[in-house]
Formats: structure tokens, C-alpha cells, sequence
């Protein structure tokens, strides 16, 4: 790797939104290379943590989102993520542009609240509409993350490939604007 | 007598009588960003991606004239951010959600956002919702893709002599229609094999049975970059034009 080495550990934190995991799995993807990251890097708020609110260990370097914000607690960790994180990443389709979650986005909240758990065949008897006041309140749309918050880098793809989440994160570990180029830039 | 030629960024271009800026360009292997241009149609100037500064001022090259002497740049930072912008606007007007879409890998659209290194859509996203049109047994059309571009309407008025396609509104409420008293392309004589049918840059044309039948990694674009393609958009004889 040719990233000279930081005076010390950055702190990353990273978590998925209305995504499905499916970044994170292909940040996993860079399989050993993990090993290497975790030399320059600590991990703050993650799944591969536990740790449940970003910040509380002191300021993050990079935050990185999967998933764009489909519900009231969405809006409260990206926001958590935004004030705690000095370098904010929309990591993925979802976090870019809505991606899969956003097309429901032209059908109302309540035919499809309604169609999935009152009037769709298979259903248990007496299925409701969930209204667990623990459970966050859906949004009437699906948004990009960008449109709620600041983002200072984006990282498409559906999930970017684990080499352009490398590429991207050593770039930017390193000092360098990150740089992708054919084969690591992709929509889909 | 040597043939005329036209500098951009810094190089001597030549070029033949009537040929448009672009085309020059193209001719030469220098790679134009474009949407609504097609080698075998005549230019159209509506996707302005191809826009240049020539002697200064901002202009679409496929419509501006080649003329010697003139002094172009296209490959600077300042035209590329404004088609990284154009494609943006673009990308936020339809509903461009790659991961479903069969033109994925294909498409124009998405390989120029590839190529100019556009990441994020910036812009509010309109999500809009025009229903698709699967009446026809060969083609299935998703009005959600279009850029209009008008490449079907003028192949299929002008090739395939039928005029399926013709784009009705104005400004942000311009739309795609399909020319039958029900709207439907199943109620026309559109066939899989007219002209039309080919030159849709996104996915908004598409052809049933096949969807997504090359698999990721030999499609179009994902080999090579489009600006490797330009040999493909090389100037050729237009149907019905003076040579």
C-alpha cells in the first residue's frame, strides 16, 4: 500500500440506512486487505462495532452512509453522523440517489402501508398496519442523503465494488481526492 | 492545396467542406460527449453535451459549421463541468435507477456519467411517474428513461417513414408520446426491425424477451470507456442529404 502512514488512526465510522447491507458486504469484500485498513484506521459507530451512537469516543474522521433516509430515525443518525464526522461519504446507489428504496416514491405511503399489511394475499388474520410508537415513522418519500444533509464525497454503485471502496479509501486516507476511473465508477 | 483545418484544444484539426465542428472532431478520433447526435441522422443541438467554447463563445458543435481557423476547446475543466452539470440535470428529470434497467451497460446516458466522472445526481431528484407501455408484443417502452433526445422520433419519421414517436408539452412538462388515437405503441405499425427501434442512447426502447440477456462484463461499455468508442460515431452519409 502506498499510503504514507497518519500520525494517528483515523476514527471511521459507517452505517446503512434504508440500504441493505449489501455495501457493507462488499466493503468486506476487501477481504485482507481489511487487515491493512485497520493499521491506518479505527472504527467508531458500525455494525462491525456495536458501538450504538457516533461521537461518543470523541470526533469522527469519516463517516460513511449506506442507504438513503426512508424514516424519522434515518434523518436523526445521518444528522448524528453529519455533526460528529468531519468527512462525510454516500457510500452506494441508495445513499447517491434513493436507489431501490426510492421507487416507491411516486405511490402514496398509505396504499402501500396498506397493500403490504392489510390487503396482500397470504396475510395472517387481523394483520395491521404496524403503529408501535418504538417503531420510527416512515417518510412520505425516499431520499438521497445529500438532499438532507452535507455529503463531501459520493461512491456509486449497487454496491460499489470492493476495489473502488479501496481505491476510495486509500485515496482519501492518503491525502489525494479520491480518483476511480472506468471499471471502478458504476450506476449499477 | 492543403485541406483546411480548426485547432482544439491545441491541435490542428482538418476537415471537409460542410462537416460540422463535431464531426471534424470525430473524424479526427477526438471523442465528443453527445446524446442526441447519431453519424446517420442530422444534428438536433437539444442535449447541448457536445458544447464547445468556439472562438470564445459557447456553441453545440454539432451544429456549428466547421470553418478554418477557429479556435475550439472541449477537453478543458470549465466545458467538462458543464456537461457533468447537463448530465446531472438529466439524471434528476427521469428516473435513472440503473440497477433495473436492461440499457444498464449500454446506455449512453450512463456511460458518459461514467466517463466524465459523475457520481452524484447534486440535484433534487423529480422521481417521476409516467406509467410504461408494454402493449406492444416486441417492445416494451419506459417513458421514465426519456431524455429527449428525439432520435426515434426523427428515425421513425424520416427512415421508417411511420412517425410513431413525437414529444408533446413544453419545458419541464415536454413528454415522449406515441402517435395512435389510444396512445399505445401496440396501436401503431412499429416493428422491432424500424430504425426507431435502434437508436434509443437510454433505456426507453427495449426490446421484450431478451432483458438483461449479455451478462455484466462483455456489455458495451463495460470493456471500454465510450470515449474508446469513437469510431463508432464517425461521420457517415445521411439518408437524404447532398453528399
Amino acid at each position: 500500500m502506498n499510503a504514507p502512514l497518519p500520525r494517528r488512526k483515523l476514527r471511521v465510522a459507517t452505517t446503512s440506512l434504508a440500504g441493505c447491507f449489501g455495501c457493507h458486504m462488499s466493503f468486506l469484500d476487501i477481504d485482507e486487505r481489511l487487515l491493512d485498513l485497520l493499521e491506518l484506521v479505527e472504527f467508531d459507530r458500525s455494525p462491525l462495532t456495536d458501538i450504538k451512537h457516533c461521537g461518543t469516543r470523541g470526533p469522527c474522521d469519516i463517516g460513511i452512509i449506506e442507504g438513503g433516509v426512508c424514516n424519522a430515525e434515518n434523518v436523526h443518525v445521518l444528522q448524528e453522523f453529519r455533526r460528529n464526522c468531519k468527512i462525510l461519504v454516500a457510500l452506494g446507489a441508495c445513499a447517491v440517489n434513493g436507489g431501490l428504496p426510492a421507487q416507491r416514491n411516486h405511490l402514496d405511503l398509505r396504499d402501500i402501508l396498506a397493500t403490504v399489511y392489510q390487503t396482500e394475499a397470504g396475510l395472517a388474520q387481523g394483520t395491521q398496519i404496524p403503529n408501535d410508537p418504538e417503531l420510527p415513522l416512515p417518510l412520505n418519500q425516499v431520499h438521497p442523503i445529500h438532499e438532507v444533509v452535507k455529503v463531501d464525497y459520493f461512491l456509486p454503485g449497487c454496491p460499489p465494488p470492493a476495489d473502488a471502496i479501496w481505491k476510495f479509501l486509500t485515496d482519501l486516507i492518503a491525502g489525494r481526492t479520491p480518483q476511480l476511473g472506468h471499471g471502478l465508477i458504476h450506476y449499477d | 492545396m492543403s485541406e483546411p483545418t480548426f485547432t482544439l484544444d491545441g491541435r490542428e484539426i482538418p476537415f471537409a467542406a460542410g462537416q460540422s465542428v463535431m464531426q471534424a472532431a470525430l473524424a479526427a478520433g477526438v471523442f465528443v460527449p453527445h446524446l442526441c447526435y447519431h453519424p446517420e441522422f442530422r444534428p438536433h443541438g437539444s442535449c447541448k453535451l457536445c458544447t464547445m467554447k468556439i472562438n470564445g463563445r459557447h456553441a453545440t458543435s454539432c451544429t456549428t459549421p466547421a470553418a478554418a481557423g477557429l479556435e475550439v476547446e472541449s477537453d478543458t475543466p470549465e466545458i467538462q463541468d458543464k456537461r457533468r452539470t447537463l448530465l446531472q440535470m438529466l439524471l434528476v428529470e427521469g428516473n435513472h435507477f440503473c440497477p433495473s434497467c436492461e440499457k444498464s451497460g449500454e446506455c449512453k446516458l450512463q456511460a458518459l456519467g461514467y466517463e466524465l466522472g459523475v457520481l452524484t445526481p447534486h440535484f433534487n431528484l423529480l422521481y417521476p411517474d409516467r406509467p410504461v407501455d408494454a402493449s406492444h408484443p416486441d417492445v416494451l417502452l419506459d417513458f421514465n428513461r426519456c431524455i429527449l433526445c428525439e432520435l426515434c422520433v426523427r428515425a421513425s419519421a424520416e427512415v421508417d417513414k411511420k412517425s410513431v414517436f413525437a414529444l408533446a408539452g413544453r419545458g419541464i412538462r415536454k413528454h415522449l408520446i406515441v402517435n395512435a388515437e389510444s396512445g399505445k405503441l401496440g396501436d401503431t405499425d412499429f416493428a422491432l426491425t424500424d430504425k426507431a427501434a435502434q437508436v434509443c442512447p437510454v433505456g426507453v426502447i427495449l426490446p421484450k424477451k431478451c432483458g438483461f440477456c449479455v451478462p455484466i462484463g462483455q456489455r458495451r461499455f463495460d470493456a471500454a470507456p465510450i470515449s474508446q468508442h469513437v469510431d463508432e460515431f464517425k461521420p457517415v452519409a445521411i439518408p437524404g442529404e447532398r453528399a
